[in-house]
Order: C-alpha cells, then sequence, then structure tokens
C-alpha cells in the first residue's frame, strides 16, 4: 500500500505539490490525468524518492520516505517506472538493459536473469529485439523493452509517467495493450496518462489535478460522464 | 634527396622522442585535470562553479605560445629558482589543454538526460551502479571523437614549446637547419610525420564518431 499523506512540495518559491492525499491498495490501477505542469509527474517522482518533497509523508508499505534511515535504493527495487522518453541505455542490447540491475542489484547470475529477461521480452511481446539496440528499435518497441526493464526486478508497484505520449498514435496500442494486460494479472499501477481508452478499461480510480492540488477523483464513470469541476471538463473537452 | 635529414637522423628523432613525451603528459594530467574541470563547470557550487568558469574563460582566450613563455619567465621570480624547460612546458600544456578537455567533459556530462539516470535508480541501482555502468560508459562514448580529435591539437601544440628552448621536435630541425641549410627538406619531413600521425589520429576519431552515430549514441 501506497499512503501519501498530505505531501507538498516547492521548487524555489513555486509550490507544485499543495497538500496531495491519496492511498494506493495493493492491486489497484489508479490514473491520473490532467494539465502539463499540474504535477502528476512530480508527484510520481516523489513516491520513489526521485524528488525531495517538503512537507507531509508518503509512506510505501510501512517504509516512511521521510525518514533518513530509509533506504531509498532498497525501496525502489520495488517501485518500478516507465518514463515518458523510454530512457533505454543506448549502450546496450534489449536484453543487458534487461539483465542490467538483476545482475547488480539482486546479484542474479548471467544465466538466471537472461532467462527472465527472455521471458519478459516474450511476454510484451517481442522476443526476436533480444540482440537489438535501442536505435534500431521503434518507439512502441522501445516503450515495451523498458516497462520489460523495470518488471525484472519483480516490483510490487509499477509507475508510468506518459508512457505513450512520446509515441506515434500506431504504437500507443501496442505499449498499452501491455499496461492492460499488467493491470487485469493484479499489477499495482500509478499511471499517468490521458489515454482515456485505458483508464475506461482498468482504472478503478481516477484523480485530476491542477496547480498541484488534486482536484477531483472517482471512477472512471464518475469522473468521464459526471465531472464535478469546471476545471476537469474543461479538460475533458480539450483531450477527447 | 633526404641526405641532410638522413645524416641527422639520429638527433631528429631524439627530439621527436621529446614531442611524445611532452604530448604524453600533457594528455595525462590534461585529461586528468580537464575531468574535475568539466565537473566545476556543472557544479551548483557558486564557489566552484565560478573560479573554474574564469579560470576556463582566460586561458582559453590567451594563445598558447604566450602561456609557455609567461609561465617559463614568471615562475622563477615567483618560486625564486628556474624552472626545467621540459617541466616547465608540460605544465603550461597542462594546464591550457585542461580548459579545453574541460569544455568536452562538460558537454559530456550533460548530455546524459536527467530521466536517464532516473530510469537507472528507479530499477534499485546506487548512485555508484548507475556512474560504472550507465552514465560513465555513455558519456565516454559521446566524448571520445572529441578527445581524440583535442589530442591530435594537443600534439601538434607542443611543437610551440621551442620558444623556451626545449628541443623537441621542430626545434632540433631548426637546429640542423641552422648547420645544413636545407629549410624545405628538413621542414618538409617535419610536416610529413606530423601529417602521418594526425592523419591517424583523425582517422581514429571519425571512426568511433560514425560507430557512435550508428548506435544512436551521438
Amino acid at each position: 500500500m501506497i499512503e501519501i499523506k498530505n505531501v507538498s512540495k516547492w521548487f524555489g518559491d513555486f509550490q507544485v505539490l499543495t497538500d496531495v492525499n491519496e492511498t494506493i491498495e495493493r492491486g489497484q490501477t489508479m490514473v491520473i490525468c490532467g494539465p502539463s505542469g499540474s504535477g502528476k509527474s512530480t508527484l510520481l517522482r516523489c513516491v520513489n524518492g526521485l524528488e525531495p518533497y517538503q512537507k507531509g509523508e508518503i509512506v510505501v508499505d510501512g517504509v516512511s520516505l521521510s525518514d533518513p534511515k530509509t533506504n531509498l535504493y532498497k525501496l525502489r527495487e520495488n517501485i518500478g517506472m516507465v518514463f515518458q522518453r523510454f530512457e533505454l541505455y543506448p549502450h546496450m542490447t534489449a536484453l543487458q538493459n534487461i539483465t542490467l540491475a538483476p545482475m547488480k542489484v539482486r546479484k542474479w547470475s548471467k544465466q538466471k536473469a537472461g532467462q527472465k529477461a527472455m521471458e519478459l521480452l516474450e511476454r510484451v511481446g517481442i522476443p526476436d529485439k533480444a540482440d537489438a539496440y535501442p536505435a534500431n528499435l521503434s518507439g512502441g518497441q522501445q516503450q515495451r523493452v523498458a516497462i520489460a526493464r523495470s518488471l525484472a526486478m519483480e516490483p510490487r508497484y509499477m509507475m508510468f509517467d506518459e508512457p505513450t505520449s512520446a509515441l506515434d498514435p500506431e504504437m500507443i496500442k501496442e505499449v498499452l495493450d501491455v499496461m492492460v494486460n499488467l493491470a487485469k494479472e493484479g499489477m499495482t499501477m500509478l499511471c499517468v496518462t490521458h489515454e482515456m481508452g485505458f483508464a475506461r478499461e482498468v482504472a478503478d480510480e481516477i484523480i485530476f489535478m491542477d496547480f498541484g492540488k488534486i482536484v477531483e477523483r472517482g471512477t472512471y464513470e464518475g469522473f468521464f460522464n459526471n465531472p464535478k469541476s469546471e476545471r476537469a471538463r474543461e479538460f475533458l473537452d480539450q483531450i477527447l | 634527396m633526404f641526405d641532410a635529414v638522413t645524416r641527422n637522423i639520429t638527433f631528429l628523432m631524439g627530439g621527436f622522442l621529446v614531442t611524445l613525451e611532452l604530448t604524453f603528459f600533457a594528455l595525462l594530467g590534461g585529461i586528468a585535470l580537464g575531468a574535475l574541470v568539466g565537473l566545476g563547470r556543472i557544479s551548483k557550487r557558486p564557489w566552484i562553479y565560478y573560479p573554474v568558469t574564469m579560470y576556463v574563460n582566460f586561458l582559453r582566450n590567451i594563445p598558447l605560445i604566450l602561456v609557455i613563455f609567461w609561465f617559463y619567465f614568471v615562475m622563477p621570480i615567483i618560486a625564486g629558482s628556474s624552472l626545467d624547460p621540459f617541466l616547465s612546458a608540460v605544465i603550461s600544456f597542462i594546464i591550457f589543454e585542461a580548459t579545453y578537455f574541460g569544455e568536452i567533459f562538460r558537454a559530456g556530462y550533460q548530455s546524459i538526460s536527467k530521466d536517464l539516470s532516473a530510469a537507472a535508480y528507479s530499477t534499485g541501482m546506487t548512485y555508484a551502479q548507475t556512474a560504472r555502468y550507465v552514465l560513465v560508459p555513455i558519456a565516454f562514448r559521446r566524448m571520445l571523437p572529441s578527445l581524440i580529435t583535442q589530442s591530435i591539437v594537443t600534439f601538434q601544440d607542443t611543437s610551440l614549446a621551442f620558444v623556451i628552448g626545449l628541443q623537441e621536435f621542430v626545434r632540433r630541425t631548426s637546429i640542423v637547419d641552422n648547420l645544413e641549410v636545407r629549410s624545405i627538406q628538413l621542414f618538409g619531413f617535419v610536416a610529413v610525420v606530423f601529417f602521418i600521425f594526425c592523419f591517424i589520429g583523425s582517422k581514429i576519431s571519425r571512426h568511433f564518431e560514425e560507430k557512435g552515430r550508428k548506435t544512436g549514441l551521438l
């Protein structure tokens, strides 16, 4: 369980997050949407300790990120993250991208890590690309390798930061399919995305953020058919 | 046709050896100091950033020959005793070339996106692991062509050490020329030797550049 309690964050004088409260239970899929600059990505980065926050507390499976004794490296082993621009290691093949962390962090043998990586490549549908370098993969393939790289650490949570917004339209589906399957298999997911079809299919909860605050939360039906705030209505008009 | 060269080949090659030694130490020190200068140039601490930036801007805007000249003639006034020309040249080259290498390192460090390191951290890797397996290998591959090119420039620059009387390749050639009076032949030979080394170097640099481009690293 991830508990976000009254979290506020500033970049200098600029407040990016204001009193954010949210709880994500195991097995849930949460979709975060909102205009750019509303603090969605920052919130994800706070959850795995990539960004510090100045007020409030984030607790992951009972471990508080505010506690200076918390080992953030250890914590991140359990929280996978997928980025907008894939961020694959360009000097390594798809397979090496996936096996690096299990071998270095979990100390798995090359063979064990390789086997796991092949299983994952199979799962994301591109086992034939194991030896390809990122530069020779399409955007959709790169993003699927990135998902496999995160899954290789067998995380309890997966966070997606606009995973399809850098992709050509015809590649969006292949990435979303992988994500839908993950959600259906019971992975706990936090997804920053504007893909409303994805939200409808798997989101247990949707939160809408604006100016660093959670303005609205609810199920897909509630949010989509009957947004309560003016800002959410405007936003939905724009993206649909 | 090459009589003046062949008669003095041992003496000339002795000079070339000094040139190679000077290049070696200049690169060793210049690259090591340059790596630190590059870090200083991206430092968020003003008391590191500003002095390093001033140092870089100052040295990049004066001719190398003046640095060599001043260092050799001013150091004895400060230190109280005169320096050996070779040592003086090595130090001048290190502090001068480090500013150029520093800018190459700065660009290399800055070429790595914040999200790429975030991606590595998010798999549970520590700072040391991320640096060792991801950041340094990528930055190094990206910098390699520029590092080789700057090394070639340094190699060529070493001939400027003749101003303080260091008997490197060009200086010795000029000594031979004073006796033999065969300027075209002798300095033609020097040019050919420099050309061969630099041409090979630039081919190597080009090779890494193309390799980097093919793998999407550049």
